[in-house]
C-alpha cells in the first residue's frame, strides 16, 4: 500500500509546521501579543471569543500559583477544545502572556503539558523571557524529541538567540533528518553565515545520503549556501552569548 | 468503510499495525491507559505513560491518518499496589487535557477492597470532570464482577448512561444492557469474544449502544478484529448502516459525551507529514522532503 500521509519531495514542500496554521501567516512566536489577540479575535466564533476574553481576564487578574492548579493553567489545558485546534497555539500563547508566566511557571507548564501545550510554551518564550537563558532546558528537551511539531516550535527566535553553536548546528541537521522545513528556523541566515563547522556537517550528511543512493534535501543546499556568506560582525552583547566555539 | 476502534493499546503496537489499520478503514482510536505487563513501582511511571498518551502516541497515529484520543486512570490491577495508588492524586491535572475523552480503564480485577476504593474514587473524578467512564469487567468471576461494578456505578455521581462496560460476553450482556450502560465487546484471537459470537450477540441484542473493539495490546491480539467483525456482519446480512453504527457512530456518540472528541485528523496531519517515524521512505515511493533517517 502507499503511505497515506507522505508528501512527495518538492522544493516547496514544507513538511512540518506548528499546528494547523490559521492561514494568514500569523506565527505565534513572531507576532506581538496585541496583534496576535486582534487577529485571533477576528477569526474566533462568538462563544470561543467570549471564552478567550474571560480566560485572558482571569489570567491577568490571578496570575501566579493558586491551589493544586491555577485557573489560568486550567484554561491553558482546555484551549484546544474551546478555540479549535487551528487557534489553540495562539490562544495558549496569549493566556501565558496574560498570566505573565516567568521561567519557573513556563517550565512547570511545559513539563506538565501535553505536546500541544509544550508547543505553545515554546512559542511564548520570545514574548515572555526573551533575555534570559533560563528556559533553554525546555528548548533542549523539545529538540531531543522526535515530534517534529516540537522540534519546529523549539527553533524560534528564543533558540536563535540563546542556543549555543553546537546545539544549534545539531538542531539544523535534525530538521534535515526529520523533514522539518528550515523556514521554521528563526534567524537562519544570520546564524549560518560563515559557519564552517556547519558547512562541514552538511557536506558530510549530503555525502552520506548520496552514498546510500538517496536524494539530498533541497533545504541542505540552501543552508549550505548561507554558510558560504562572509561571517557577520562578531557576536555582541546577549545576541549570541553561548555561540563561542573555541 | 470507516472504523473507530474504541479500545486499543497502540503504545504496544508497531507502525506496520497503524499502516494495516488505516488500509482496513480505521480512522480513529481511543487508547485506554492500562498496565504494562511489567508492574509499575511508582506514580512517576504512570506520569511518563500518561504524557506519552497525550504527546508521542497521537503524533505517531497522525502520521498514518488516524485520530488518537485516550482515557486515563489507575488500572484495576495496580490499584492493589500501594506504591502506585498515589497516582490518583495526580489524575485531576491530567483529566483536564484536551485529548482525554474518558476516565478508564477502571473496574475490577480481583474484586478487592482496594479496587472498590479506586473504582469509586475514579467514577467521582469522571463526574467532576464532565467525562464518561470506560469500565473494564474482570476476566475471572465475570458475572459477579459485572454486578458489583454496576452496583458501584449506581451509587456513584456518574449516570449509568455515561458508562461503557467493556469485555462483555454472552453471560454478561443482558444485565449490562438492562442497566442502561454502553456495551463494549473485545474481539480477540483466542479469548474474550470472536467474530462469529459477536455477530450472534448483535443479532440477539441489536446494535444500540454496542461498541466493538480489538483491545489489541502486547499480548496475542489483532488490531484488525474490528474490520473482521464488520466484514462478517455484512456477510451475515447486516446493512452498511448497521456496520457504520456499531463501528463508527456508537463510539463517536459515547466518547463525544466528553465534548473533547476531535476526529478531524486532516486538521493536524499536514503538520506531521515530514515525520521522524518513517525512517527513510522506500526508494520506489515518493520520498518526504528531507526523507528522514533513523532518529531513534
Amino acid at each position: 500500500m502507499t503511505r497515506p500521509h507522505v508528501t512527495p519531495a518538492t522544493p516547496e514542500a514544507d513538511t512540518t509546521g506548528g499546528p494547523a496554521t490559521p492561514g494568514d501567516g500569523t506565527t505565534p512566536a513572531l507576532t506581538p501579543p496585541a496583534e496576535l489577540r486582534r487577529r485571533l479575535a477576528d477569526r474566533l466564533g462568538g462563544a470561543a471569543r467570549a471564552w478567550l476574553d474571560q480566560a485572558l481576564d482571569e489570567a491577568a487578574t490571578h496570575p501566579g500559583t493558586h491551589g493544586p492548579i491555577s485557573v489560568w493553567e486550567l484554561r491553558l489545558a482546555e484551549a484546544g477544545r474551546r478555540c479549535g485546534p487551528a487557534h489553540a497555539d495562539a490562544a495558549r500563547v496569549l493566556i501565558l502572556h496574560a498570566a505573565h508566566a516567568d521561567a519557573d511557571a513556563l517550565t512547570r507548564v511545559y513539563f506538565q503539558g501535553t505536546a500541544d501545550e509544550r508547543r505553545a510554551v515554546l512559542h511564548a518564550l520570545p514574548h515572555l523571557v526573551p533575555d534570559g537563558p533560563g528556559a533553554l532546558p525546555l528548548v533542549e528537551d523539545a529538540l531531543r524529541t522526535n515530534d517534529t511539531r516540537l522540534v519546529a516550535a523549539a527553533l524560534g527566535p528564543y533558540a536563535a538567540r540563546h542556543l549555543d553553536a553546537h546545539a544549534w548546528r545539531h538542531a539544523v541537521l535534525k530538521c534535515l533528518f526529520t523533514g522539518v522545513g528550515l523556514d521554521h528556523v528563526a534567524d537562519l541566515a544570520r546564524r549560518a553565515r560563515g559557519d564552517g563547522e556547519l558547512a562541514r556537517m552538511l557536506g558530510d550528511y549530503a555525502a552520506e545520503r548520496t552514498a546510500a543512493g538517496r536524494a539530498v534535501p533541497e533545504d541542505l543546499h540552501r543552508v549550505l549556501a548561507l554558510t558560504e556568506s562572509a561571517p557577520a560582525t562578531p557576536p555582541h552583547g546577549t545576541d549570541d552569548p553561548h555561540g563561542k566555539e573555541s | 468503510m470507516r472504523i473507530f476502534d474504541p479500545h486499543i493499546h497502540m503504545t504496544s503496537r508497531t507502525t506496520d499495525d497503524y499502516e494495516a489499520m488505516y488500509a482496513a478503514g480505521v480512522r480513529a482510536v481511543v487508547e485506554p491507559s492500562f498496565w504494562l505487563g511489567q508492574p509499575r513501582t511508582s506514580p512517576a511511571s504512570f506520569l511518563d505513560y500518561f504524557d506519552a498518551l497525550l504527546g508521542w502516541e497521537p503524533f505517531r497515529a497522525a502520521q498514518y491518518g488516524i485520530a488518537h484520543h485516550c482515557t486515563l486512570a489507575l488500572n484495576p490491577k495496580e490499584a492493589n499496589d500501594p506504591r502506585c495508588t498515589p497516582v490518583l492524586d495526580a489524575l485531576p491535572r491530567y483529566l483536564v487535557k484536551d485529548n482525554v475523552v474518558a476516565v478508564g480503564e477502571i473496574g475490577y480485577d480481583s474484586m478487592t477492597p482496594a479496587e472498590d476504593t479506586a473504582l469509586a474514587a475514579q467514577l467521582q473524578l469522571a463526574a467532576d470532570h464532565g467525562l464518561p467512564a470506560l469500565v473494564h469487567t474482570p476476566h475471572r468471576d465475570k458475572l459477579a464482577g459485572l454486578r458489583r461494578t454496576l452496583d458501584v456505578v449506581r451509587e456513584s455521581a456518574l449516570p449509568t448512561d455515561r458508562v461503557l462496560v467493556d469485555h462483555l460476553n454472552e453471560t454478561t450482556v443482558k444485565e449490562a444492557k438492562d442497566s442502561g450502560a454502553w456495551l463494549g465487546f473485545s474481539v480477540y484471537p483466542d479469548t474474550k469474544m470472536d467474530e462469529e459470537r459477536m455477530v450472534s450477540i448483535l443479532r440477539a441484542y441489536g446494535p444500540e449502544q454496542v461498541l466493538v473493539n480489538s483491545a489489541a495490546d502486547w499480548g496475542r491480539s489483532d488490531p484488525l478484529k474490528t474490520r473482521k467483525v464488520a466484514d462478517l456482519m455484512l456477510a451475515e446480512g447486516f446493512t452498511e448502516d448497521d456496520v457504520d453504527r456499531v463501528l463508527w457512530r456508537n463510539p463517536v456518540a459515547f466518547y463525544g459525551l466528553s465534548g473533547r472528541l476531535n476526529l478531524d485528523v486532516d486538521a493536524t496531519d499536514a503538520t506531521h507529514e515530514g515525520n521522524s517515524i518513517l525512517r527513510g521512505a522506500p526508494r520506489d515511493e515518493p520520498q518526504p522532503a528531507g526523507a528522514p533517517a533513523t532518529e531513534a
